[in-house]
């Protein structure tokens, strides 16, 4: 069950809304607050590409966040701009998807377009700033889902199962 | 926070005061800024992010954008980034070794209005 799902036309403006709904829900479910910053970054980066793929095909269809906080908290960022899935790579394999645009160091800028350099540099983001990171296609669909989540610090009630804070030492 | 942006000289450069966020919304017009600073003939440019609260791939391509025009012209480009929160950008995209960065905007013009060449 999703805790927020959220929809926005591809317009830059709804990326910034996007991140503030996602670092207040991400607080909320109990994520660490110096995983915050991370998250508002990863989350802009993931809508900024999806915004970016809908708008270089013309599309005006919703780009789609779910946030679920079971014992992750996890979110899902959708595309739904053809020829996306194309570059959707194996979901255990983050690196085959960042091999569509190798996060290198730029040796020598001068060669770059700044075109270039946004893409490289947002994927770079992504796989510098999220350790559980994954790409793949929309099931049955078209377009491509960022799945990326961290982790949880709430505890559970003491009794509730297995693991406890003072039993963990 | 909405972009804001201000310009002064200071020690032979020209320095653009940023703050608030640089996303895909508002990196448009710290590009269009910064063209025009080109344009009016700035070639030594110190851009303080100082009061940069957010900074994305959007943002760092601009900068990179910048960087390449002024380069191309045998101008610097000297970036003021005290902040960790913003540091870490650059560290993962690798770009803090591309760019010229400095904790002070003093440092930053010294260094800036006086090299040829701030590259390492």
């Amino acid at each position: 069950m999703p805790t927020v799902r959220l929809s926005f036309s591809p317009a830059p403006a709804h990326v910034r809304t996007a991140r503030l709904v996602g670092v207040a829900t991400a607080r909320r479910a109990g994520v660490a607050e110096d995983l915050l910053e991370e998250i508002r970054l990863a989350i802009g980066e993931a809508c900024s590409r999806a915004v970016a793929l809908h708008r270089s095909v013309g599309l005006s269809q919703l780009v789609d966040v779910v946030m679920t906080d079971d014992d992750r908290f996890t979110v899902h960022v959708t595309d739904h701009a053809a020829g996306t899935e194309a570059r959707a790579a194996d979901p255990k394999n983050p690196d085959d998807f960042l091999a569509e645009s190798p996060p290198q160091a730029p040796r020598t800028p001068d060669l770059l377009a700044e075109e270039a350099v946004v893409a490289r540099m947002g994927l770079a983001l992504l796989a510098g700033l999220v350790d559980d990171l994954e790409v793949a296609s929309v099931p049955g669909g078209v377009g491509t889902e960022v799945r990326m989540s961290w982790p949880l610090m709430r505890m559970k009630a003491p009794d509730d199962d297995q693991w406890s804070p003072n039993r963990a030492k | 926070m909405e972009l804001s942006m201000s310009t002064r000289v200071a020690g032979g450069c020209t320095v653009l005061t940023v703050g608030g966020e640089v996303d895909v919304y508002t990196a448009p017009r710290l590009r269009e800024r910064l063209i025009d600073l080109f344009e009016q003939g700035s070639r030594r440019v110190v851009v303080d992010l100082s009061g940069v609260e957010f900074l994305d791939s959007t943002g760092l391509g601009v900068l990179v954008g910048a960087l390449k025009r002024l380069r191309a012209a045998s101008g610097a480009l000297g970036l003021v980034c005290p902040h960790e929160r913003l540091l870490k950008v650059f560290r993962i995209t690798a770009l803090d070794r591309v760019f010229s960065l400095y904790n002070t905007v003093e440092a930053a013009t010294a260094a800036t209005g006086t090299d040829n060449d701030t590259s390492a």
